[in-house]
């Protein structure tokens, strides 16, 4: 029993930076925006928040600097493609470079140094349930926060009012116009939300998952989080499903290298790569389901005319 | 239907809405300048123009979508700024588009939603628009996802959409471009019927006969400018259409029907299933068109014309070769390039993207169509098979001199061209080859009355000359002054086609809203 406690914990660990990082592209998506710098983004979120709970010894700071970094990050995103009007998918792919390349120049006198660790919260007595105890009231905060972003994210875009009209700009941006609903500036807090979410992603890699900082170590989870979000065509409940079957898989594959079962372990660690591409192949047969979901006007750039 | 004669309009009141002296420049484009109009109250009045000139600026002007460069808009006397549709709408002016404001994965209700300032529960929008549709007659499922609805809901989702603000002003443009005519008599009822309840309605239209019908005031513009205001009840279609274009339009000359030649191209049993939840699926479609006939395919938008299109040209190609023989060869199997090979020529709707490469010039555009079928003209006979430019060069300019082809430059890109000039290129450059075929779909979409009149007669003469044509049109009236004959296309279905003088509009009219049986 102890033993599928502490798998189910640690396949939580591994599914929370996803589905955190997926939530916010699923709402910078349905706004109509595609941005591929989600790692970039990320990484830049693992870097501020070691170095802000090194300096500071709060885990806490660090993630709250990882937000508002990831934030400022996607900032920038937003006025090239937003303001000037740049290419999303180019643009897109220049912040993951960025942010990779800024993290190892930001992060390189932390490396090798043992982080802090943001501690599970014991809430007294509940924690002490048997079995269940710890699964529900013995994680970390940022783990419950990326559960309740999720329903927060789906009450939000379906039963608001502000949800309603970010969905109507990312299906028609000119019928948005032309309602006079404010086209860019939905988008814009659209992208800072999901630059914020992908802060904490990596902000949870480098203070829960593995409290170091190691260069590169989002390792492709923010291209992961990206497939996720047209994995879940567009829908933060299925988004939950897809995150932690990823993490399942995840942590499947290092159970399997460690007891030894004779598969390669390459083809072990592609094992979650392999499984988004059949899923999105599996996807692409339903396609009623896709373009009804699918923002229509995702990835155009939109210029108003004055 | 009432008369649209309601003249106890008081002209001496303060006008509901007064625009002086309009202006709006967008670069070296003035496409309103100093436009003046009036709009009193309880009176339907028609904004009259061609394509480009400058209603539908001055319409977004009016809805606060646009601002204007120089000018004041009044309303009930007291002059306002218009910063956004949402300040227009608090004031009472609401809007039905030309091409739907609507969002087509959202629902009815949350569509409506949209247009209103503040958070208005669900619910309480679906009772009322619930109220309003049984007031004005407008059936509509609130819960329906608007992708699924045809042209005419939409447009009713629209209406109620507007006047669930309670506007004293409805603008519409364009309304009846997408109906049938008997969805057009209905929306003539429910505009007749606020009209009466004291509303002004600003309505733009380029067809003259509905104009004369609903509205009592008029306002005539042409390249930006007002050049007239009336009373079309007092005109003719004639004088309106000489004021809009500012020159009489020559007649078609349409050559009496000879008898039929030989069959050209034999459609039978077509089907093809919709390749996307939006498209629609062709259902066993059968046709034959002779030399020296044109087929006239009227429809509603959206009922298998573009999908017929795809699958006569080659675009889609079919499993069974059979499904369409060119001059006895069947040639269902072959792409695009083989049938034209074969001489057959087809121009799609849309020019730009389609048609036409919107940034590449006239010459290298008039290369791309013809690649295949002149390849033996368009490129050296050397091994290398260079590109003949004299050659193409010669082609593009003899298309520019008979079709009349007006340019700014010896040879600019395609997008460069207006409508109208691009489209007359495009079919010119099809004439050209003197095709067997030709299949045309919206011949003048979006072109002026000038260009449209060109583009016809050009049609006529070369089904005159021995060719047979196939056109797909959703106006009615180029159907009915250019085709010998007739086909209706409804739901993914082709009634028989019938010749000109033995039908009339208010049989095609059923047609298109669906009325044939499966067994026609």
């Amino acid at each position: 029993m102890e033993v599928w406690v502490s798998i189910i914990i640690s396949v939580c660990a591994a599914s929370t930076p996803l589905l955190l990082a997926a939530t916010g592209e699923l709402v910078v998506e349905r706004s109509g925006v595609l941005n591929l710098g989600v790692e970039g983004m990320m990484i830049i979120g693992a870097v501020t928040g070691f170095s802000v709970a090194q300096v500071t010894g709060n885990p806490y700071l660090g993630a709250l600097a990882a937000v508002a970094a990831g934030a400022f990050f996607s900032l920038l995103f937003a006025f090239l493609t937003l303001t000037l009007v740049a290419n999303q998918v180019a643009t897109g792919l220049a912040l993951t470079i960025l942010g990779l390349g800024l993290s190892g120049m930001i992060g390189e006198g932390f490396v090798g140094q043992p982080g802090i660790k943001m501690q599970a919260l014991e809430i007294p007595l509940l924690s002490d349930i048997p079995v269940f105890g710890k699964l529900l009231f013995g994680q970390d905060l940022i783990f419950y926060l990326s559960i309740a972003l999720v329903f927060g994210v789906s009450w939000f875009l379906f039963r608001t009012r502000a949800g309603l009209m970010l969905r109507s700009v990312g299906d028609s941006h000119t019928s948005a116009h032309a309602l006079g609903i404010n086209v860019i500036r939905i988008r814009y807090l659209a992208v800072l939300f999901g630059g914020a979410c992908s802060g904490l992603a990596g902000a949870y890699l480098s203070l829960v998952y593995v409290p170091q900082w190691v260069e590169g170590m989002t390792a492709g989870r923010g291209w992961i989080a990206l497939a996720l979000v047209v994995f879940a065509s567009w829908r933060p409940a299925r988004l939950l499903v897809g995150a932690y079957l990823f993490g399942a898989v995840t942590i499947a594959q290092f159970h399997a290298q460690a007891t030894g079962i004779a598969i390669p372990a390459q083809f072990l660690t592609s094992l979650p790569y392999i499984a988004t591409i059949v899923v999105l192949v599996l996807i692409a047969r339903n396609r009623r389901a896709t373009i009804i979901n699918t923002p229509a006007s995702l990835g155009k750039p939109f210029v108003p005319d004055h | 239907m009432k008369p649209a004669a309601k003249s106890n309009i008081d002209q001496n009141s303060v006008p509901l809405l007064e625009a002086r002296g309009i202006t709006k420049v967008f670069g070296d484009l003035r496409a309103n300048d100093g436009v003046d109009l009036v709009i009193r109250e309880g009176e339907i009045h028609a904004l009259l123009g061609e394509n480009g000139a400058g209603k539908s600026t001055l319409v977004k002007i009016l809805f606060g979508s646009l601002q204007p460069t120089e000018g004041t808009v009044l309303w009930n006397g007291t002059p306002v700024t218009l910063r956004s549709p949402s300040e227009a709408r608090a004031l009472g002016i609401g809007m039905v588009f030309q091409h739907f404001s609507l969002f087509e994965a959202l629902t009815v209700t949350e569509n409506i939603a949209l247009s209103f300032d503040s958070d208005v529960p669900q619910r309480h929008i679906e009772q009322q628009a619930g109220d309003l549709s049984i007031q004005y007659g407008l059936p509509l499922d609130p819960s329906a996802i608007v992708g699924d609805l045809s042209v005419g809901q939409r447009q009713r989702v629209e209406i109620i959409r507007c006047l669930m603000q309670d506007p004293k002003l409805i603008i519409l443009d364009e309304p009846t471009s997408v109906l049938t005519p008997q969805e057009a008599d209905t929306l003539f009822e429910t505009l007749l019927r606020l009209r009466d309840e004291g509303r002004s309605i600003l309505y733009i239209s380029h067809r003259l006969n509905e104009v004369k019908q609903l509205c009592s005031r008029a306002t005539i513009m042409r390249h930006g400018k007002v050049v007239d205001a009336c009373d079309p009840r007092e005109e003719t279609a004639s004088t309106l259409a000489t004021k809009m274009v500012g020159a009489s339009i020559a007649n078609l000359v349409v050559q009496p029907p000879k008898d039929r030649g030989d069959i050209v191209l034999s459609i039978r049993n077509l089907s093809m299933d919709a390749a996307n939840p939006f498209a629609v699926a062709l259902r066993d479609i059968s046709l034959d068109v002779h030399a020296g006939e044109i087929i006239g395919i009227a429809g509603i938008a959206g009922n298998g014309q573009g999908e017929f299109f795809a699958a006569v040209s080659g675009e889609d190609m079919q499993e069974d070769a059979e499904s369409v023989v060119l001059e006895g060869v069947p040639i269902g199997h072959e792409g695009i390039s083989q049938r034209r090979k074969r001489a057959a020529a087809f121009i799609p709707e849309e020019r730009l993207g389609h048609g036409a490469v919107p940034q590449m010039v006239l010459t290298d555009n008039m290369f791309l169509a013809r690649h295949a079928s002149d390849a033996d003209e368009f490129q050296k006979s050397q091994p290398l098979r260079v590109i003949a430019r004299n050659v193409v060069n010669a082609a593009t300019k003899r298309v520019v001199e008979v079709m009349d082809v007006r340019k700014s430059a010896e040879n600019p890109p395609a997008a460069a061209l207006s409508g109208g000039n691009l489209q007359k290129f495009i079919v010119g450059r099809e004439l050209d080859r003197t095709p067997k075929l030709l299949v045309v779909n919206q011949p003048t979409w979006g072109v002026d009355a000038g260009a449209a009149a060109h583009i016809r007669q050009a049609l006529i003469d070369l089904a005159a000359n021995g060719s047979a044509v196939l056109m797909i049109s959703q106006d009615l009236d180029e159907i009915f002054e250019a085709s010998t004959s007739i086909a209706v296309m409804a739901d993914g279905r082709l009634s028989p086609p019938v010749l000109v003088g033995e039908t009339s509009r208010e049989d095609v009219g059923l047609l298109m809203a669906g009325g044939q049986s499966d067994a026609a």
